[in-house]
């Protein structure tokens, strides 16, 4: 093969660089906006430099209350992550045999990433509006709405999340090595302590990842709550409704907020991930270590 | 069957037979198990994907007045939304018109995420030599996919705006008199935001194909004289086509519905299919909001049936 890097490398890695700041750098110049004093606009350059802004959405005197809906979305994040962590580790353990009305989920989860998010929102408020119309009209008159923050709301984020969670599962499962579960089956472990102090240890970095995957794209939601969510709004919504009135920064310092959630997130995620792959590294084979 | 029928007559005596995956006897079927597994996954896509889909179709052929739907069975949804269709001909009515922008703006998204994501995938998969710097380097493009569309979206404020930062170059270096204007809440600036929110979607499926590509295949093609480029088109692309697939599905049926990008990056000026559905719940007209999602789906579900057509993806996966 040929010796040292070819011309393409170079070309292609200014390209990347490229394409990495098109990516980052809009962010960054919010980011830094956001900092702005109290007399700041919504471009550069920055009129002074303090957490005005910031402290102003903390307050609650902006224009949404921040507190709740911050207060929602955590919540709902966090449901959604455990649910979909969950519910994907077990189907993708399913999957791992063949099972009848195995084709019809794994079409139902694709089908469900690629039918546009305002369809599967606007199906699910129909759907509940059904249910609601039909409860008023046979059990009770006063009865307001099933819809809601973990009802349909969180109906709508798992259609967005879980199918994300069973392609992790599949991409774990094809490089998992099956003999080492033998290898407990044979040594007399039951199919739960398998699944306990074999599989599960092998595989919860990526379990971390699919919680990770779970939680964020909960937590920036947006299509899917547009129509789903019933009454309150999420942190997404709101800001979305501020887009079109906005003339302070303090949008910018909402989404700088919002970014730091899921920065800090993704860090943990990525942080736990990185501790249990030196664990599995350090303490998963006994070579050396002798006979006894 | 009757191995199965052994374990439990008789645990242990027959570990790790045949499809049987419990070492001990249990009274629950491998197909039970199955159920009891995939089956809450199962039940939330029925019950939020599957069910209100068919929602959706039945609702678009019911009435409706100002007030509420009415469960009877009418063709309005329709109608109202190809009202006039037929007398403007060969004019297209608003309906034709706002589905050839949204294609439009759909084929233009897709060339440039194709274009950017390929080059990308490319030199993730074959120029970055180390593992580490591989999984760093995609980890740094996936990052912003896990963060706020909205602000993402906003981001381009700053820059494109009237008095923004590309405006103020512009005028500071004399090239234009007046800031211009057709940066933002334009055309232009909603491909620009659905490109910086989407490339995400190209570039991993296509890195995942290519990372799969024998390298000896390169050699090989190398060893016998074709040139880079030959390679490329011959080789690598023909490889990389179920990613490049995968990746053109994904970004076309987002673009297709989008209505948040649109709507944002557009200054709610601009017309597309997704806004559509979202103008018509907002007025409550539920029948027609679905119908028009109905034919948002059939439209949707043709181009990737005829995708899928063009590269014979079951041929390739």
């Amino acid at each position: 093969m040929k010796e040292g890097r070819p011309r393409s490398f170079y070309v292609l890695a200014i390209f990347f660089a490229a394409y990495v700041l098109f990516l980052y750098g809009p962010m960054i110049a919010i980011y830094v906006l956001s900092f702005q004093g109290p007399q700041g606009g919504l471009t550069f350059p920055m009129n002074g430099v303090s957490t005005f802004w910031i402290a102003k959405l903390f307050k609650g005197t902006g224009i949404v209350d921040l507190g709740a809906a911050f207060r929602r979305s955590l919540l709902l994040g966090i449901i959604v992550m455990i649910v979909t962590v969950v519910l994907s580790v077990a189907a993708g353990m399913a999957f791992r045999r063949k099972f009848k009305a195995q084709s019809i989920l794994f079409y139902s989860a694709i089908a469900s990433l690629i039918v546009p998010s305002i369809i599967t929102s606007l199906g699910i408020s129909l759907e509940f509006r059904i249910i609601d119309d039909l409860i008023k009209a046979h059990w009770n008159e006063n009865f307001e709405t099933s819809m809601g923050l973990l009802t349909s709301g969180l109906g709508a984020h798992l259609t967005w999340t879980l199918p994300f969670g069973l392609l992790i599962m599949f991409a774990i499962f094809n490089r998992f090595d099956p003999r080492l579960e033998e290898a407990a089956r044979d040594l007399g472990a039951t199919p739960w302590q398998t699944f306990r102090h074999v599989v599960l240890p092998i595989i919860l970095p990526s379990v971390i990842g699919i919680g990770l995957f779970g939680f964020t794209l909960s937590w920036d939601e947006l299509a899917r709550s547009s129509q789903a969510i019933g009454a309150v709004n999420t942190l997404p919504l709101d800001l979305q409704g501020l887009t079109t009135t906005v003339t302070n920064p303090d949008i910018y310092a909402l989404g700088t907020v919002i970014s730091a959630v899921s920065f800090t997130v993704i860090a943990l995620a990525l942080g736990t991930i990185a501790m249990l792959n030196k664990r599995q590294a350090a303490k998963g084979s006994d070579a050396g270590q002798g006979l006894v | 069957m009757s191995e199965e029928v052994l374990q439990q007559a008789a645990p242990g005596l027959v570990p790790g037979s045949g499809t049987a995956r419990a070492a001990k006897p249990t009274r629950l079927s491998p197909s039970f198990i199955s159920w009891l597994q995939a089956g809450p996954m199962m039940l939330v896509f029925l019950a939020f994907f599957l069910i209100p889909l068919v929602f959706v179709v039945i609702v678009s052929f019911w009435d409706y007045n100002e007030y509420q739907l009415l469960p009877a069975f009418s063709g309005r949804g329709y109608t109202d939304t190809f009202e006039g269709c037929i007398a403007q001909l060969p004019d297209l009515c608003t309906i034709g018109k706002t589905y050839v922008k949204t294609l439009k703006l759909c084929f233009m998204v897709w060339a440039i995420t194709l274009f950017i994501g390929f080059w990308v995938a490319y030199f993730l998969a074959f120029h970055v030599k180390s593992k580490t710097w591989q999984m760093g380097l995609s980890l740094l493009c996936t990052i912003p996919f896990w963060t706020s569309n909205v602000i993402r979206m906003i981001a381009w404020i700053p820059l494109l705006g009237r008095n923004g930062l590309v405006n103020s170059g512009l005028v500071k270096t004399g090239l234009v008199n007046h800031p211009v204007e057709w940066l933002l809440f334009s055309e232009f600036s909603v491909v620009l935001a659905l490109v910086h929110l989407f490339t995400f979607f190209m570039v991993v499926p296509i890195f995942n194909s290519m990372i799969r590509i024998d390298k000896s295949l390169i050699e090989a093609a190398y060893d016998a004289g074709a040139t880079g480029f030959q390679t490329l088109v011959n080789v690598i692309i023909p490889l990389a086509k179920p990613g490049i697939v995968i990746g053109s599905i994904f970004v076309i049926t987002i673009v297709m519905g989008d209505f948040i990008t649109i709507g944002v990056m557009g200054g709610q000026q601009i017309a597309a299919a997704g806004k559509i559905i979202e103008t018509r719940v907002n007025a409550l007209q539920f029948p027609a909001a679905a119908a028009n999602a109905v034919i948002l789906l059939v439209i949707t579900f043709l181009i990737i049936t005829m995708m899928s057509r063009i590269v014979d993806i079951k041929k390739e996966l």
